[in-house]
């Protein structure tokens, strides 16, 4: 079917465009760029800041550029005399109620109202000053966002990140006319409510209402120290984003240079979590046989299936107050960074002969969540809290401006040669469906003794930006010790993004959807979208950061988990086996219900 | 034969249509029934009858809009949200002729193709409720009866004044948060739950049935060429009576003020807080109707003794408060104005400073979302400029 074909003029140019286009999209496609601020590609039109506002020929009021479809014959004017007027009377009213103090400001240089005022020269203050008549506290209750109220422009870019695309409704709109504001259930702080510390808000405000609580100070402060060993490990996902903020265009792989750029900065070592994210693989794939086995051989009708991955600690939060219910689901490995944590201040400290007291472990993460969940109680096995520290990539990107090294000439370096070693398989976990390609290109050999039956290991069906994903394979030619899964056909899903996340686990609540494992990332695109990964984000972005991680995987010389020759030493050395005693002390842990409110 | 007004001819015409008590219902609605839906639409249409909620859609249009709509169901809504500062015929309608009303929905539900139909009563009014309630139990058998599948219904409103707004009052209907919509969509075609909606005022609706009974011939024989009919009046103020008064559209302010004022009018604020002010030199040049300024039925009258900074100040204190607060014109415009003229008051910004905020104010005429902040600037920019000595001294 041909979709029907608008013409219309924008500022008298001619231009033909899809039906249902809006009056923003057709401007772009002649270069004509209309300002936006509530805009945002990956959310539903709002159309209420109304700095997009185009004067239509005929109409008396000002129409909202990103939510008109075009007609037939429109014309637009987008810097009519009108149009400037209203556009410059609206940033302005935005700055009256914006606390603009921003050379203190940490979204400084990067804030989308800035940019506009800067723009059109708004020059002295022209109306009254809204902010500081009213009192704002900040809420720093939560270990992962901050949000000051004294800078939100009401744009509720947030409102429908958390509604739409996690489905989880932390922040809601409360009160209204002057009184309206972002706000929480009954406006308890941050850490009370049903927040899962995602962290999408903060990559869709366009200002610094939201942004992450950031411990550059503190990790500052320990490498300083000259009494500590500051340990840092980075996640597979930062190294294909962590180039946007320093100068390069998405998708660029900067694995080598932020390596170097992390020695510069002066930690004393230099690991990375990909090494737990094939030892998680271990573990968990482990975990998923012998739940398979219980229910299969055993018959036991006690085991839960399907299990589902525990490596994104938003989705851990949001299954804790939404599904309580499948708890027994959830993979009780830790993720890849806090089983990282846990063996910095046990099986590094041993082998390095250093005191964990004196080990500050530190974290590089595309994700604000992880700031919380190192806080977890329940992350301290290794007898001190594992992971000490967590910056997102955005606070990597500052301390690296901070510290003069120019990034974009850095040299190449390798990670640190004990702990430092991966596979592909692990940097896939950086992108949605990655976790559930890792644990089937070793779980089919632990069972078959041969390679996944797809071309170049690259199990397609499970990649790729679909909200939910379904795949399954048969099993065949398995050794004799599995004979039972012979033939057994392996359901699997893989959802990204909590909304998705949310839908997925209702129909498998329903009884509506079976399956045996599940992969769920909280963020879209799973950690390469993450709440800490460079701003802004789009879908084109994500795209990017997602070839970049599968071409980082490309290039790896080894692609399975179960090939890294530091997973088998640390067995042998150390753990034991997968689900030994000692990895269920340091690599597994347990959740908790959380009510709703 | 066309009815010629001019000013001096202009005699204030009182009239009685609304209250009449209601004929027969199903022998109306019968009648309806046997003829062809359009014919109905197109002397609707040629009736000339306008929204009476202020601002004065077509109604037939609007029917046939969502007559034509696809969908496999429809909705009627009658908005009794009634916010207006200084309204309150609607009350008395569903206090006194609330069947006229129910007859009226039930009309537009079988010209459009709609079997439900409900009334968002405004909270303050929920002691009219047990009343509304057995009619309607009463009609939606009555409507069985005679073949018309249609019921009726009611839904509260919570107390916010945005939501006579018709897509923000949808929105509230759904369990959402009372904030308009981006237009388009309109109702007529996506409404209350995605379905083509109409939603008309409570007037309305009661005019239609008028149109019904009387004929279209008789009614366009009320009012004048932009305003066809009769409106009811809510009068307020300093005037010598006050109350509820069906007037023929299309008088002038300088006889309204002549039969309702106390003698010393100063200004009208015609269609409250959301309409304009006359000043008395413009009484006579003003027309009450949709050629001149159309009203949804306020009109408060303030004489010498009154400031017009502290109606100023009043209306816009409403504003700043019972804005949604989601588009940017709106939300700060509103608190700009009220703050701006307390700070030219009290010197701390310079009497000029009321031009940059009239210029604010054509911003928030052109550049808000709905209804609300684009008639915000009516009243300001009407009062500022006709008194603006009483604003900055």
């Amino acid at each position: 079917m041909t979709q029907k074909m608008i013409n219309l003029t924008i500022n008298n140019i001619p231009v033909t465009v899809e039906e249902g286009t809006t009056i923003l999209d057709a401007a772009r496609k002649l270069n004509i760029r209309i300002p936006t601020l509530c805009y945002h590609e990956d959310l539903c039109v709002a159309g209420n800041c109304r700095v997009c506002v185009v004067e239509q020929v005929g109409m008396r009021t000002l129409q909202a550029s990103c939510a008109v479809p075009v007609r037939e014959n429109m014309q637009i004017l987008t810097n009519s005399m009108k149009v400037r007027q209203a556009r410059k009377n609206i940033i302005e009213l935005l700055l009256s109620e914006h606390r603009a103090d921003c050379t203190k400001c940490y979204k400084n240089g990067n804030c989308e109202l800035q940019d506009l005022a800067n723009e059109y020269r708004t020059g002295n203050q022209m109306y009254l000053d809204l902010v500081h008549e009213k009192s704002f506290t900040i809420d720093m209750s939560s270990p992962s966002i901050m949000k000051d109220d004294s800078k939100c422009i009401r744009c509720q870019r947030c409102v429908r990140t958390c509604a739409e695309l996690q489905g989880v409704n932390a922040l809601s709109v409360a009160n209204k006319g002057h009184e309206m504001k972002i706000s929480s259930f009954f406006e308890k702080p941050m850490h009370e409510v049903v927040c899962t510390n995602c962290g999408q808000c903060i990559n869709r405000c366009p200002t610094g209402a939201l942004v992450e609580r950031n411990y550059i100070d503190e990790v500052w402060n320990a490498i300083y120290d000259p009494t500590k060993h500051v340990a840092v490990q980075t996640a597979p996902a930062v190294r294909v984003a962590l180039g946007e903020e320093l100068g390069f265009d998405p998708g660029e792989r900067v694995t080598g240079k932020m390596v170097s750029a992390l020695r510069r900065l002066g930690f004393n070592s230099v690991l990375d979590t990909d090494f737990t994210a094939d030892l998680t693989i271990m573990e968990e794939g482990t975990e998923l046989l012998t739940r398979l086995k219980r229910a299969l051989v055993d018959k036991d009708t006690t085991v839960s299936l399907p299990m589902t991955t525990s490596c994104s600690p938003g989705w851990i939060k949001f299954i804790e107050h939404t599904f309580p219910e499948f708890l027994p689901n959830v993979s009780t490995c830790k993720s890849p960074q806090q089983m990282f944590g846990a063996l910095v201040k046990t099986y590094y400290a041993q082998r390095k002969n250093i005191n964990p007291k004196d080990i500050v472990s530190v974290s590089i993460m595309p994700c604000t969540a992880k700031k919380y969940e190192a806080q977890r109680p329940e992350m301290r096995d290794s007898g001190y809290q594992d992971v000490d520290y967590v910056l997102t990539t955005r606070e990597l990107a500052i301390m690296i401006k901070q510290a003069g090294i120019e990034f974009l000439k850095l040299e190449e370096e390798q990670y640190d040669r004990f702990m430092g070693n991966s596979t592909g398989a692990a940097v896939i976990f950086g992108a949605t469906g990655g976790v559930m390609e890792a644990a089937l290109r070793t779980a089919w050999e632990i069972v078959t003794g041969t390679p996944v039956p797809f071309e170049n290991l690259n199990i397609t069906p499970v990649r790729g930006m679909e909200g939910i994903k379904e795949a399954s394979v048969t099993i065949s030619g398995c050794k004799p010790e599995w004979s039972f899964l012979e033939g057994v056909e392996l359901r699997c899903a893989i959802a990204h993004g909590l909304a998705n996340a949310k839908q997925l686990m209702q129909a498998v609540k329903d009884g509506k959807a079976n399956y045996h494992f599940i992969e769920i990332m909280a963020c879209p695109g799973g950690c390469l979208g993450g709440g800490g990964q460079p701003i802004p984000t789009s879908p084109e972005i994500r795209k990017k950061r997602a070839e970049a991680i599968y071409s980082e995987d490309e290039h790896m010389k080894l692609r399975k988990s179960h090939d890294n020759p530091e997973v088998a030493q640390i067995y042998q050395e150390f753990l034991g086996e997968p689900l030994g005693h000692k990895s269920h002390e340091l690599l597994h842990t347990h959740y908790k219900a959380r009510k709703r409110y | 034969m066309k009815k010629t007004i001019t000013m001096e001819s202009n005699k204030l015409s009182r009239v009685d249509y609304i209250f009449r008590p209601e004929t027969n219902r199903l022998d109306l609605l019968k009648r309806v029934m046997s003829k062809d839906k359009d014919d109905f639409l197109l002397e609707l249409i040629d009736s000339g009858l306008k929204g009476r909620g202020g601002a004065g859609f077509l109604t037939g249009l609007k029917w046939k809009l969502a007559k034509e709509a696809a969908g496999d169901k429809k909705y009627v809504i009658c908005n009794a949200d009634e916010g207006e500062p200084g309204t309150f015929k609607d009350r008395e309608i569903l206090d006194r002729v609330a069947g006229k009303v129910l007859t009226g929905m039930a009309l537009c539900g079988y010209i459009v193709g709609a079997d439900e139909g409900y009334i968002y009563l405004r909270a303050e009014y929920r002691f009219l409720s047990p009343k509304l309630n057995k009619m309607m139990a009463g009609i939606n058998e009555e409507l069985k009866s005679i073949g018309l599948n249609f019921k009726l219904g009611i839904r509260y409103g919570s107390g916010a004044y945005v939501c006579g707004e018709e897509t923000a009052l949808i929105e509230s209907m759904e369990g959402k948060r009372g904030e308009p919509r981006n237009k388009p969509p309109f109702p007529v075609t996506e409404g209350y739950l995605g379905k083509p909606t109409v939603v008309n005022n409570v007037e309305t609706f009661v005019n239609t049935v008028i149109i019904a009974e009387i004929g279209y011939h008789e009614y366009k024989k009320l009012g004048t060429d932009s305003s066809r009919g009769m409106k009811l009046f809510s009068i307020s103020g300093d005037c010598s009576k006050e109350g509820i008064f069906e007037l023929e559209l299309g008088m002038s302010l300088a006889d309204f003020v002549d039969e309702f004022g106390d003698g010393d009018t100063k200004a009208v604020q015609v269609g409250g807080a959301s309409g304009f002010c006359v000043p008395r030199k413009k009484f006579k040049e003003t027309i009450i109707g949709f050629e001149g300024i159309p009203t949804g039925g306020s009109m408060k009258i303030f004489n010498s003794s009154r400031s017009m900074y502290n109606v100023l100040h009043n209306y816009l204190d409403f504003f700043q408060e019972e804005s949604c607060g989601q588009c940017t014109p709106c939300r700060v415009g509103c608190q700009q104005l009220y703050k701006g003229i307390m700070a030219v008051k009290r010197r701390e910004r310079p009497a000029t400073y009321l031009d940059e905020l009239v210029k604010l104010a054509e911003t928030m005429r052109f550049a808000s979302k709905c209804g609300l902040g684009q008639s915000v600037g009516n009243a300001f920019v009407s009062i500022v400029e006709n008194f603006r000595e009483e604003i900055v001294y």
